[in-house]
């Protein structure tokens, strides 16, 4: 469709977008936290006489405070304590919270609380947390009753947040007899999302009202959390989130929201939270996870059983990482054909940062080990692994899980454009500015390549080259439960409101291009604002790449309810039957005449004045009867030259395939594409939570390194592949996660194949690659 | 006790042609004083240690991080941010560039990739792909995988030597 440019360009360079950071309410106090210094400890004595006494303090909160206040949270098991309640469960764990007038009066009192401690063993590796007797929570959280998205509490008490699995034919059996069997274990980082607005959070709590503005993706969760924290009715609780600083899924749930809550009212004032970078990776992380694939072949090389262990490092807290270890089940086995399988996953409690959903959710953990070991076994075979995989894959319309939506794409094409593009020689242009003069997306076969830009590609001395393509599949799209509203006004113009937050995606960009088109109104007549629980209407988050496909249904039943609606009241002015009114080209036809919308509008008010409404409702049935909304596609490729002398890797080529459907704002998804596999680089290259203590040894962004403008590939080429498959508006599927979920293990094979040696863990640092350059050599 | 804080200083300094005196603690940074005490939040704090280069605004012409310069040091500067950079209605050249070029996503890292922009420009108008990687690269954007943000300055280089050329001079 159309690269119509964002609507919030404007707002962005002119430095007035307003994020949940720049919010202010009169009388804004500040609140410090006071941050656990102990791994695993029974709190034995909080002293606050001092902090309580410091110039400007307003209130110093315990839990010990929260008098009837709901104490946990969490939206699959309420494990999660506002305020560390007699126990903390890892190394900046909130503790104390101090309300001041400024908030340098709360960070001055906050280093006057004392907290004393009584050590236990810290368990901050997952091996070391299922092997222990020693229990992160004593207790279980399960309730009778209790779950989300079919997602239970563990009932025993035990370092155990969760355990699953998927299981089908006989997987033990299939491999004893395999004519070849290919084992991998790779280790899949802590990764830390870095949204470089850090989280925050202001709440202003009055007697039966809170209202909050924060940086949630997805407010409306939010409100269910605080609702049931303060026992207020939904609509008691407001929750608006202006522009979110980028969020890439580790602002899903609730995070710092109670706190504020909790604060404001102990304080009696509207309370602001922050969080430095250092904090934020102290609120959510995601989760690390070690995972071993075992795939057997038959001797045309066909999959005949893959037997799957996941183990994630869950960290203090579950917050969403249940539901992130079944999506990563279901996503650890490959788009290929499967006919026996077992995939046992578990995660695992341990006393680091909770770790949370994070782009790509469970897949590129998963997809590390299993696409790696793709390629490991095309060695083995002694096939080409493009090949290997062209053999494996799944069709269009083929299943990938019993009673899910059929893949509704085709796999074969987007690796036949992915190798096309690593084969086309670069461009002798140097330095293309392409997402400018943008090619336009042409329909199946996979579009035109567009590449960016280019600079020296030959091989240079000292330096091996490696090559590899991932791909991965992943139920994507969440629950489909989505409700948008279109308001027309007497002049025509239209206001859609959605809770769908925008972080940056183009939500309102591509909400308000299918708004304008399926209303016959200029993309200018259209307003799209933020996300406010009072005033915009249900929606259920916004991630897992459902936006454009999902809300996008929502907004196109809306713009149909809004026609009706124009039809009867054009029946009702004219004074005819409501079946005679048609609709064509925008205007509507009823009696002799033909009326612009606007002119219905005034014409049955009687007046310059008024609006028709369209409410569209999108739940579990129609289009998104069944589960997953759509597959997400991650199709990539990679060439590396690695460095023999210091072990440094440069990618030299990145080749993403966006396998979207119908590309809304061609601009807006190669934007997700890009974004997302420079994250997926920072995963394979550089970034990594280290935990070599009881505390993160690398808490800042001087030692958690994160891809820089001179590590961008030496050449880029995003391919839309259109092929109209998706269940969207329009044929459209999703965007957003499914650059990032192959890149880790393509960038691994990638290294591998320059090295000789495989990879078994990333990040694949200078000392990591050297390390494998010397096996190497033995 | 005695609050750190309760140690101030009058400043005068000019920010975005405006002449501001203020008492100010010492402790205070130019990104909180911005933001906090003039409203100026267009400038955006995210590392706090020099990394990002989200807080990036020009003190007497040069960039600075202004998360971890202090505002007392601002006494007799010049200060420009992100929000002075527009004449009016006419956005800066390398504003317009940044949004032709679809170089920003949420947003949160534009000002400072923009003002570094403008320092580049003002410094090496006939600033090349090394000079535009080099400047670049100490900020962050976690969105966009950079390459619009390239492309969105050196577009914003030819405006402006062509601007230059069009002026004569």
């Amino acid at each position: 469709m159309t690269a119509v440019p964002r609507s919030d360009g404007w707002e962005k360079v002119t430095g007035r977008a307003r994020y949940a950071v720049d919010a202010v309410l009169p009388n804004m106090a500040h609140a410090a936290v006071v941050r656990s210094e102990r791994a695993h400890a029974r709190i034995t004595s909080i002293d606050r006489a001092e902090a309580e006494a410091a110039p400007g303090v307003i209130a110093v909160v315990t839990a010990d405070d929260l008098g009837h206040l709901v104490r946990r949270f969490g939206h699959i098991v309420p494990d999660h304590a506002i305020l560390a309640d007699g126990k903390v469960r890892y190394y900046g764990e909130p503790v104390t919270v101090v309300v001041a007038e400024t908030p340098h009066q709360a960070a001055d009192a906050a280093e006057l609380v004392w907290v004393e401690y009584e050590d236990l063993p810290a368990l901050t590796d997952a091996a070391t947390a299922l092997a222990s007797d020693v229990f992160i929570h004593e207790q279980s959280y399960a309730e009778p009753g209790q779950e989300f998205l079919g997602v239970a509490p563990a009932a025993s008490a035990d370092n155990v947040a969760h355990r699953a699995e998927l299981v089908w034919g006989d997987a033990e059996a299939a491999l004893a007899s395999a004519a070849t069997v290919v084992e991998t274990t790779a280790a899949f980082p802590i990764v830390y999302g870095y949204a470089m607005e850090t989280y925050n959070a202001l709440a202003d709590w009055q007697p039966g009202a809170l209202h909050v503005v924060s940086t949630a993706q997805h407010p409306l969760m939010v409100r269910n959390e605080l609702a049931r924290m303060f026992s207020l009715p939904l609509a008691a609780v407001r929750v608006e989130v202006p522009y979110i600083g980028g969020g890439y899924g580790s602002k899903s749930y609730t995070k710092l929201e109670p706190l504020a809550a909790a604060a404001s009212w102990a304080s009696g004032r509207p309370v602001k939270v922050t969080t430095d970078v250092e904090a934020a990776m102290y609120t959510t992380r995601a989760d690390g996870a070690l995972v071993t694939v075992r795939t057997g072949f038959d001797a045309d090389a066909r999959i005949c059983a893959r037997d799957i262990d996941i183990r994630f490092d869950t960290g203090a807290y579950a917050d969403n990482s249940p539901l992130v270890l079944t999506k990563s089940i279901n996503r650890s086995f490959g788009p290929y054909r499967m006919p026996n399988l077992r995939v046992r996953g578990v995660a695992a409690y341990t006393n680091t940062s909770p770790a949370s959903s994070y782009r790509g959710f469970g897949a590129p953990q998963a997809a590390l080990a299993g696409e790696l070991n793709m390629d490991m076994a095309a060695d083995r075979l002694g096939i080409d692994p493009v090949e290997l995989r062209r053999r494996n894959l799944l069709a269009p319309g083929d299943t990938i899980i019993e009673g899910k939506r059929p893949l509704d794409a085709d796999l074969v094409a987007d690796l036949d454009a992915i190798v096309a593009a690593l084969d086309r020689p670069a461009p002798t242009h140097a330095h293309a500015p392409a997402h400018v003069a943008d090619s336009a997306s042409a329909a199946d076969p996979a579009s035109a390549p567009t590449a960016v830009p280019v600079r020296d590609a030959a091989p240079q001395p000292g330096t091996l080259r490696g090559r590899a393509v991932a791909v991965t599949a992943s139920d994507a799209g969440a629950s489909p439960i989505s409700t948008a509203q279109v308001r027309m006004h007497a002049d025509g113009s239209v206001t859609l409101l959605v809770s769908s937050t925008e972080m940056g995606q183009g939500s309102r960009t591509a909400l308000a291009q299918i708004a304008a088109l399926e209303l016959c109104v200029p993309i200018e007549a259209v307003a799209v604002g933020q996300s406010d629980t009072r005033f915009t209407p249900f929606e259920w988050t916004t991630g897992a790449s459902r936006t454009t496909t999902v809300v996008g249904l929502a907004v196109q039943a809306a713009c149909a309810d809004l026609w009706d609606n124009l039809r009867a009241r054009a029946a009702d002015s004219v004074g005819v039957p409501v079946e005679d009114v048609r609709v064509s080209n925008g205007l509507i036809h009823a009696g002799n005449g033909a009326l612009t919308s606007a002119e219905v509008i005034r014409r049955w008010f009687g007046a310059d004045a008024g609006e028709v409404v369209g409410v569209g409702v999108i739940r579990r049935d129609g289009a998104t009867a069944v589960l997953p909304p759509f597959w997400e596609i991650g199709a990539v490729g990679v060439e590396v030259s690695v460095d023999e002398a210091t072990g440094e890797v440069t990618v030299e080529h990145l080749v993403t395939v966006g396998d979207v459907g119908c590309a809304v704002n061609p601009h807006l998804v190669k934007g997700q594409d890009l974004g997302a596999a420079t994250q997926g680089l920072g995963i394979a290259l550089w970034e990594e939570m280290i935990y070599d203590g009881e505390q993160l040894a690398n808490p800042n962004l001087v030692e958690y390194r994160v891809p820089r403008l001179r590590d961008t590939p030496r050449r880029i080429t995003s391919v839309l592949a259109e092929r109209g498959d998706g269940a969207g508006p329009y044929g459209a599927k999703g965007a957003g996660e499914g650059a990032l979920n192959p890149v880790p293990a393509a960038v691994a094979a990638a290294v591998g194949r320059a090295v000789g040696v495989w990879p078994t863990e990333l990040p694949l640092t200078p000392p990591r690659v050297w390390e494998l350059l010397q096996q190497a050599k033995q | 006790m005695t609050s750190p804080a309760a140690t101030s200083t009058v400043i005068r300094a000019r920010v975005n042609g405006r002449d501001v005196e203020m008492l100010v603690p010492v402790r205070l940074t130019v990104a909180d004083l911005l933001r906090e005490r003039l409203g100026l939040t267009g400038t955006k704090v995210s590392c706090e240690m020099q990394v990002c280069g989200a807080c990036t605004v020009l003190m007497d012409g040069d960039p600075i991080s202004s998360c971890t310069a202090l505002a007392c040091d601002l006494d007799g500067a010049e200060v420009l941010t992100v929000e002075g950079l527009a004449r009016g209605r006419d956005l800066h050249p390398v504003q317009e560039a940044f949004m032709a070029a679809n170089a920003l996503q949420c947003g949160f890292c534009t000002p400072g990739f923009i003002m570094m922009a403008v320092a580049l420009l003002d410094a090496c108008p006939d600033a090349g792909p090394e000079e535009i990687r080099e400047w670049m690269d100490g900020n962050l954007c976690r969105c966009t995988g950079y390459a619009p943000i390239e492309t969105a300055v050196t577009l914003a280089a030819s405006r402006l030597a062509a601007a230059a050329v069009e002026d004569g001079q």
